[in-house]
């Protein structure tokens, strides 16, 4: 795992309180999960219908009904409960999940989120994405700073297809974590080496820069 | 009454063109059996409701690749690129759905509901055509039943009388579709006599599958 993925991760993982329910999207989100210590009691919910993720299955113990949100073979934890797809989306929508992670393509100042579809290119489906964020307590995005060429993800508006509108709370990158306020994007934490100059130059829409920030490492 | 049946007696009820709801999540609680002999049988023209286009030599997948889907209700077919690929070549329409307002339209078939009101997809491309509520100051879609001709759903044990339990992740959309289909059809993993299953352990009433369909999975659970 490259250093910047898990700093991200980790940084992501503060975010849990004790007893916390919590949504891992797939890919770099998922690793988040490696970071939860065991103390904080989290559960995390699967969107097709169980909460209690556990540890990947030792190699020969795979279980064909017992897989994640991505098809991959995992466990369930003792006190784990399996459910239907309306009780699983109820529970995101109603307010019942306190913290989804997800990735993103695009995010702007006012918290819209684009994380589903890219016109023309081959369009996978929104699977569980836009109500996972719509009713999730905290809805925290955590994604390398810019596009593979550069090109800034976290925008003054997005241009792509929305996931939904004005849900997103916290951005955390490698470089930062950002929180989405009604005045703005408020740069709260910076990665160690990375200045403000640095962050606002990968950074379409302007940071607003309170007086003091917090370093990300812990 | 047994709804235990051969295969041979449901497979006579597939004709082209029918709305099929089928259970799964990436294949887990999907019934391969009743794929199997969709693609023995070559039915065509089929509108499919489900979660997903599975793989391509998998689960769902496998009528996209046979190009026996006419239509595709899901919400998510990033893991099989026929679906991708016929999607955009227009040989197959896909209409995508977000999965929470996919279960709640066949939840609302399946209750008598006229439909349901959800937050999800306001303010994105999802909301076209579609009305718009405010109540209490928020906006919400207003999203329609769903319904199919046959449900073909995976069960984990049955009973003789058609009563259900599902396993984890295995139970996702089946339990809402065994309300939304004017015939239900169940391929059981086990099959047990009626009294072992305890009326606080069925999840899906007897009352609502037509007929049980014996799939021994190889290795048993």
């Amino acid at each position: 795992m490259s250093d910047a993925r898990e700093l991200i991760a980790k940084r992501v993982a503060d975010f849990f309180e004790a007893g916390n329910l919590g949504n891992l999207g797939i890919g770099l989100p998922t690793l988040v999960a490696n970071y939860l210590p065991a103390a904080k009691n989290v559960m995390l919910h699967s969107e097709n219908g169980f909460i209690g993720i556990g540890p990947n299955p030792e190699p020969g113990t795979e279980d064909k009904d017992i897989v994640n949100a991505g098809g991959m073979p995992v466990t369930i934890v003792p006190g784990g409960v399996a459910f239907d797809s309306s009780m699983s989306f109820g529970l995101a929508r109603g307010g019942h999940v306190d913290v989804s992670v997800l990735g993103a393509l695009e995010v702007d100042e006012k918290g819209n989120l684009a994380n589903w579809n890219v016109p023309g290119k081959l369009v996978p489906g929104m699977g569980g994405a836009m109500d996972l964020v719509v009713g999730a307590k905290k809805v925290v995005i955590a994604m390398e700073h810019t596009q593979k060429d550069g090109s800034p993800k976290i925008l003054n508006k997005c241009t792509l297809p929305l996931t939904a509108v004005g849900v997103v709370d916290y951005i955390v990158t490698e470089l930062g974590v950002m929180e989405v306020t009604d005045e703005g994007i408020v740069l709260r934490e910076l990665a160690p080496g990375v200045s403000v100059v640095d962050i606002q130059c990968k950074t379409e829409a302007t940071l607003i820069v309170p007086e003091t920030i917090g370093s990300m490492e812990r | 009454m047994s709804k235990i049946k051969p295969l041979e007696e449901v497979t006579a009820l597939f004709k082209d063109g029918q709305v099929m709801m089928i259970g799964g999540f990436l294949c887990a609680g999907t019934p391969d059996i009743f794929i199997d002999a969709l693609i023995d049988m070559n039915i065509k023209d089929l509108t499919v409701i489900a979660n997903d286009t599975g793989f391509p030599e998998r689960g769902i997948g496998r009528l996209v690749v046979n190009k026996q889907i006419k239509k595709m209700i899901a919400t998510h077919v990033g893991t099989n690129k026929e679906t991708g690929r016929q999607m955009n070549s227009g040989e197959m329409e896909v209409d995508l759905v977000p999965q929470g307002t996919l279960a709640e339209r066949i939840r609302a078939a399946g209750v008598g509901l006229g439909g349901i009101l959800t937050p999800t997809g306001v303010g994105t491309l999802i909301e076209e055509g579609k009305q718009k509520l405010t109540i209490g100051g928020k906006d919400f879609l207003l999203e329609l039943p769903l319904r199919a001709d046959i449900a073909l759903l995976n069960a984990w044990k049955a009973d003789t009388s058609g009563n259900l339990v599902y396993r984890v992740a295995a139970r996702n959309f089946n339990p809402l579709m065994a309300m939304a289909a004017d015939l239900v059809i169940v391929a059981a993993e086990n099959i047990v006599e009626v009294g072992e299953l305890g009326p606080d352990e069925i999840i899906t009433p007897g009352t609502l599958v037509d007929i049980i369909v014996s799939a021994p999975v190889k290795g048993g659970l």
